[in-house]
């Protein structure tokens, strides 16, 4: 008996099997047929072992990045990317972000039902970012690993953030699309509301950027492997040049390597681990989110589903060109201020990744545009550009041990979120965080009871 | 030539293009439409023959129209436009 329970303990302390356990019961609840029930399970938890091996792969490239940075400025220098935080979060975090994310959706779907912020989040990638993130600054913050107060506290503020975001986005949404059916369901919403507000400020009788000829060559950057790569790559040989030309330079550490061929196998390196956990990622939602989605539909069937950034490119195709290049300029005019404060704040130096830069910069200019034509995409997405530089640099210091890793989260809201949260930890540990997580959670819902409702029209 | 497989595409292969194989399936299932097997992948990760069928947002067409027949929607989410072009295929394919 003790054995068996002891088998039992092991299968829940395994995030693979854990991940597998969830699609199988999702799969199970829908009534799939056995081969469907037994494909889909075994396929996420694949995806979660793909996950691992795709950080074994980036996290080399990654160190050997933040060694020679630090070594040639004596500063650490970070490269904001979603999946490879997630990626190392998933290391120390994994059962506490599956189990997170799983009870994450049936606080939006609870949140859906009895609050006025009738929103389905779809966008599984970011929920599962957003669930290692919030894992990542509950546990700093005293709810301890494994625990039910983490896991309470943590599902009941993903949720909350699955049904808030796409709430302040929904405005200019239907500015956007024309129609008040869908919603935007991405974690950099506030970049979006707030190029949107700038937008609105400088926008009076400015133009739409659809009516200006753009060249097209450039959405060759669209495909992320070959952006990332050379980005990195750019950054690489930099950094090592720099390290290189110092006199006290350890010429062992790129392994007798020539420091150019070095900076392209290692940039190459990175974008082949963020592939491969792109690949993994892909794997362990493809059972999660069609569950969700089929649940959602059936429990709360007036929800609007909140949708991945991409579903706005095709109503603004030359703003979401702008947006990119005007955000990433951003990035490159926040990171000199971030290096003018060395000295006195010595922030982490944040540089522009290209991925956060060119999907979120593009939704920026979208939302720009949307309330101030072309002004108002060009000064939108760049403040969004700085937006995601300073916003990082903050993050760092609540992230524990992982505030020390050469990479973060980079979209606007997972950044303002592990902020707010791990600033507020500071101040309320253990328990008295489980109750601002439960007092955010149940707030809407009570506003919704309480607060007169709107006459219908 | 048969329509065995649909591949559905997008920037990063991660949330529009799943959306968008969810909703093929739901045409393909309101259409009675067997034995097409549905994908979704990052837009560049598409090659020659990789399916006999694409599906992608307007702002996909450039990269994906290069390797086979497109079905290129305005609105990437809206199934009625989806299900009416679909339908449309299948029947100049002489699927349905």
């Amino acid at each position: 008996m003790e054995q068996f329970l002891n088998f039992l303990q092991q299968i829940l302390s395994t995030p693979s099997i854990l991940v597998g356990l969830i699609a199988l019961i999702g799969l199970v609840a829908q009534k799939k047929p056995i081969e469907v029930v037994i494909k889909g399970t075994i396929k996420t938890i694949l995806g979660f072992i793909v996950i691992g091996a795709g950080a074994n792969v980036l996290v080399g490239a990654l160190n050997y990045f933040g060694n020679l940075f630090n070594f040639a400025f004596a500063v650490q220098g970070v490269v904001p990317n979603n999946e490879a935080i997630v990626s190392l979060a998933l290391n120390t975090y994994a059962k506490d972000t599956a189990i997170i994310m799983a009870l994450g959706m049936v606080a939006n779907l609870l949140l859906a039902r009895f609050s006025r912020m009738k929103y389905i989040f779809l966008t599984g990638h970011h929920t599962l970012y957003m669930a290692a993130l919030i894992a990542v600054v509950l546990t700093v913050g005293g709810l301890e690993s494994g625990s039910w107060q983490l896991y309470v506290g943590g599902s009941m503020l993903l949720g909350l953030t699955m049904v808030f975001f796409p709430a302040i986005a929904q405005k200019t949404m239907v500015k956007i699309t024309g129609d008040d059916s869908i919603a935007f369901g991405h974690f950099g919403t506030l970049g979006y509301v707030f190029a949107a507000w700038i937008g609105s400020l400088v926008g009076k009788g400015s133009k739409s950027t659809e009516d200006i000829k753009f060249p097209k060559r450039l959405s060759f950057l669209r495909d992320t492997s070959v952006a990332i790569s050379l980005t990195m790559f750019i950054f690489f040989v930099l950094v090592t040049f720099a390290a290189v030309i110092k006199p006290d330079f350890d010429a062992t550490v790129l392994g007798g390597t020539h420091w150019f061929l070095f900076s392209i196998i290692q940039s190459l390196t990175f974008a082949a681990g963020v592939y491969v956990v792109l690949a993994g990622v892909r794997l362990v939602l493809a059972e999660i989110v069609p569950a969700f989605k089929g649940i959602s539909e059936k429990i709360v069937p007036d929800a609007k589903p909140a949708l991945d950034c991409p579903v706005v490119f095709p109503y603004a195709e030359n703003a979401v060109l702008l947006g990119f290049l005007v955000s990433f300029a951003g990035g490159l005019v926040g990171l000199a201020i971030l290096f003018a404060l060395q000295g006195t704040l010595n922030p982490a130096l944040i540089l522009p990744g290209v991925i956060p830069h060119f999907f979120c910069g593009a939704t920026s200019g979208v939302f720009g545009n949307a309330t101030g034509g072309r002004r108002g995409a060009i000064l939108g997405a760049f403040g969004h550009g700085l937006l995601i530089t300073f916003l990082p640099a903050m993050l760092m210091p609540v992230m524990g041990s992982l505030g020390f890793a050469n990479t973060t989260f980079s979209d606007a809201d997972f950044t303002a979120v592990g902020i707010l949260i791990g600033n507020i930890a500071n101040f309320v540990k253990g328990t008295g965080l489980l109750a601002v997580c439960v007092g955010l959670f149940v707030l809407p819902i009570v506003y919704n009871v309480v607060a007169p409702k709107k006459a219908k029209s | 030539m048969k329509l065995e497989k649909i591949l559905c595409a997008c920037g990063s292969g991660l949330g529009s293009s799943f959306l968008v194989e969810m909703n093929v399936n739901k045409v393909l299932k309101k259409l009675g439409v067997e034995d097409i097997e549905v994908a979704h992948c990052a837009a560049t990760d598409v090659y020659k023959g990789a399916a006999d069928l694409f599906v992608c947002g307007k702002d996909m067409v450039d990269i994906l129209s290069a390797y086979g027949p497109c079905i290129v929607l305005q609105n990437i989410i809206s199934v009625p436009e989806l299900e009416a072009k679909l339908s449309d295929y299948l029947k100049e394919q002489g699927v349905i």
